[in-house]
């Protein structure tokens, strides 16, 4: 049941993508930044998700402290897993606009470099993880970490308000001249992306699920 | 009334049960001897009782509150692995270190006391790090005795000991059972063990296979619990 | 016992033994020596440039020479399990922490201004134009980074590869609370005072202190129990 439920979700993604990336390919390009603006289609959402998962991993990182159930220590690797994997698609593509736009692919500015130092930070939580043998103080102490990283996270999302910044204002607050019917394609976007986002936790999490029976098997076989 | 009540503790690393559904209890004023081979579980079990780590289900209580309670961690003494003073400072220090930490009227009277109880009054100055292996067993002997605990837990304290601190120990282990104290200790030297013990619980592979009072016999013959509920 | 007075019996447990030794401390300034001693052949040390540098450079110092004296915090407790006495003891995790980060809090500061008259006298720099307010931030900079080495320290303590995931993990948290150190010293050590355009940075930085100082006692109970 919850395989099928997943296949569905993965098959209504690329559904969505397909059509939607065919349609924002026709759409006009804008008239400062032509083509390479369309990358926005991508990148707003990819950061939508990223910080999302961001938030799920610090609930399941709660969770985890609270109740000490190994299903919230999986749901917050899963997701910390994916969100940077997003990150780096964000970072990836926002690179691309500013090699573009600016001329340069990369620039400390203050959005930038907070959005690099919370791809470090959760970098930093996998490899934590990868450095603790026993599972139960793996799970504790990734969690304490966890809610320390995701206390910067905020810092990326309002330090565009804090420092000043060449980054472009966010098109929807402060009311850009982004058109209605292109706003529509972007919510599509982030509902695939969203979507992608939650197939592929929910296979990180029941692999992470499988690899901590084999762990338990394998001790009770030394035990033995 | 029970002094340590184990009631259904399971303690889990990551999915495999270190500790099953363990029930124990240890009545005030009785000493248990908690044997089982290496692994069964026992260290986990005495630490889960010290408060260092919380069980994953069930309770443990201590005088009926919590391990963690302050009030009950006042009453609790603990005997590990390593010997828990610092190298850095000397036998004294170390003594009114704890003694301070415990909040003990005059930390270093007490400090004294049990140097002299343990045969290190000459040596109170000197640094741990040029102790000998006896004088510093010793001196972790004179830590856990320190605040005068009525709950006393010694993982395997007599393994790594010399003669004299075994015999330190030993005296200081009547004494306390005279006193009407609580001693819980884990242990691979049965015939010391059973000496010292009014019960005795067998771990096998995280459950109590065996719990209760210890008998002539099983100190005539030490392996006697092991061949009988042991897994042979 | 009280709170407070757990706290300082622990700090005063710990500086003593480090002055016993002095493992940390001397590791910590001959660290410090070094970089600032590498830094000269990075730029030009004119007094122009260096001002200009010197809040970057005056940090990434006491980040880099304080991870040693923050690496030593939890180990120290390792040698003979010292750790299980602390956590047995009637005392909170948090005054526990508390004791420690104040004592490598003390540690750090003094490897710090043993390090800034170095720097003056190397960098031909005229430092000491807003004493006072340097003080202030740097006080404010070294508990941000005891505060997070501490908590970092406990959770590093037992695993492997111990001195490169502190670091690791410590710079990148730090980053807001090192940035904004950097710019307040900048300003004071060229000679201008915290004005209103310096002060967001202050708050930040006080901002930083207060919110992770609180997670940490919050939380140490946590990672010393599990």
């Amino acid at each position: 049941m919850r395989d099928k439920i997943l296949f569905v979700f993965g098959v209504v993604a690329m559904g969505i993508l397909a059509w939607n990336v065919n349609a924002i390919a026709r759409l006009p390009e804008e008239t400062q930044q032509g083509v390479t603006f369309k990358i926005i289609f991508f990148h707003v959402p990819m950061w939508m998700c990223a910080t999302m998962a961001a938030t799920v991993a610090l609930l399941a990182s709660v969770g985890f402290l609270v109740t000490k159930n190994f299903k919230f220590d999986a749901a917050a690797v899963a997701s910390t897993e994916v969100g940077l994997a997003f990150t780096t698609i964000g970072l990836v593509t926002g690179s691309i606009w500013g090699r573009q736009i600016w001329g340069i692919w990369w620039t400390w500015d203050a959005r930038l470099t907070s959005a690099l130092v919370c791809w470090i930070l959760y970098a930093g939580y996998l490899m934590l993880r990868k450095a603790i043998e026993e599972p139960t103080q793996r799970a504790t102490f990734a969690a304490v970490f966890s809610i320390f990283a995701f206390i910067d996270v905020p810092i990326v999302v309002f330090s565009i308000k804090w420092w000043r910044t060449q980054h472009p204002q966010p098109v929807f607050w402060s009311g850009g001249s982004f058109p209605p019917d292109w706003t529509h394609h972007l919510m599509w976007n982030m509902l695939a992306m969203l979507l992608l986002g939650i197939v592929m936790t929910a296979v990180r999490l029941r692999q992470e699920e499988a690899q901590r029976e084999i762990d338990s098997l394998r001790r009770m076989a030394h035990a033995l | 009334m029970n002094a340590v009540a184990v009631e259904g503790v399971w303690k889990f690393y990551g999915d495999y049960p270190a500790l099953r559904d363990v029930q124990l209890q240890a009545e005030a004023g009785s000493s248990l001897a908690l044997i089982g081979r290496n692994g069964a579980g026992k260290t986990t079990l005495l630490r889960a009782i010290a408060g260092f780590s919380s069980p994953g289900k069930g309770k443990i209580l201590i005088m009926g509150k919590e391990p963690r309670d302050t009030d009950t961690r006042r009453l609790v003494g603990f005997i590990g692995h390593g010997i828990s003073v610092y190298d850095e400072l000397s036998a004294f220090e170390n003594l009114a270190l704890f003694g301070r930490l415990y909040g003990l009227p005059d930390p270093r009277a007490a400090a004294m006391h049990w140097l002299e109880r343990t045969g290190l009054e000459r040596v109170h100055d000197g640094l741990v790090r040029e102790f000998s292996r006896g004088m510093r067993q010793r001196l972790a002997v004179a830590r856990a005795f320190l605040h005068n605990p009525s709950v006393l837990l010694l993982d395997e304290p007599f393994t790594a000991l010399d003669d004299r601190a075994i015999a330190v120990l030993q005296t200081l282990l009547r004494d306390a059972r005279a006193e009407g104290k609580t001693i819980i200790m884990s242990t691979h030297q049965l015939r010391e063990a059973l000496e010292l013990s009014s019960h005795v619980a067998l771990l096998s592979r995280g459950q109590v296979a065996f719990h209760g009072p210890c008998t002539a016999e099983m100190i005539a013959d030490p392996g006697l619990v092991y061949a009988r509920y042991g897994e042979g | 016992m009280g709170f407070f007075h757990a706290a300082l019996v622990i700090m005063m447990k710990d500086l003593r033994a480090e002055l016993r030794t002095k493992e940390a401390i001397n590791a910590s300034f001959a660290f410090a020596l070094v970089i600032l001693l590498l830094f000269s052949f990075a730029f030009d040390p004119e007094a122009d440039t260096t001002k200009a540098l010197s809040g970057g450079l005056l940090w990434i110092v006491f980040a880099f020479a304080g991870t040693l004296v923050l690496n030593r915090s939890f180990a120290r407790e390792l040698p003979n399990d010292c750790l299980d006495a602390l956590v047995a003891a009637p005392i909170s995790g948090a005054a526990l922490f508390l004791g420690k980060a104040l004592a490598n809090f003390v540690l750090v500061m003094a490897m710090e201004l043993v390090s800034l008259p170095v720097f003056g006298i190397f960098y031909n720099v005229h430092w000491a134009n807003q004493l006072g307010e340097l003080l202030m931030v740097l006080a404010l900079g070294t508990w941000a980074l005891t505060v997070i080495g501490t908590i970092f320290s406990a959770l590093t303590v037992n695993i492997r590869l111990r001195e490169v995931m502190l670091p690791m993990l410590t710079y990148p948290i730090l980053v807001p609370a090192l940035m904004a150190a950097m710019q307040l010293t900048m300003q004071l050590v060229s000679g201008n005072a915290i004005g209103p355009e310096t002060v967001t940075w202050l708050k930040m930085l006080i901002g930083f202190d207060v919110a992770y100082t609180a997670v940490s006692l919050f939380l140490v109970e946590t990672v010393l129990v599990g």
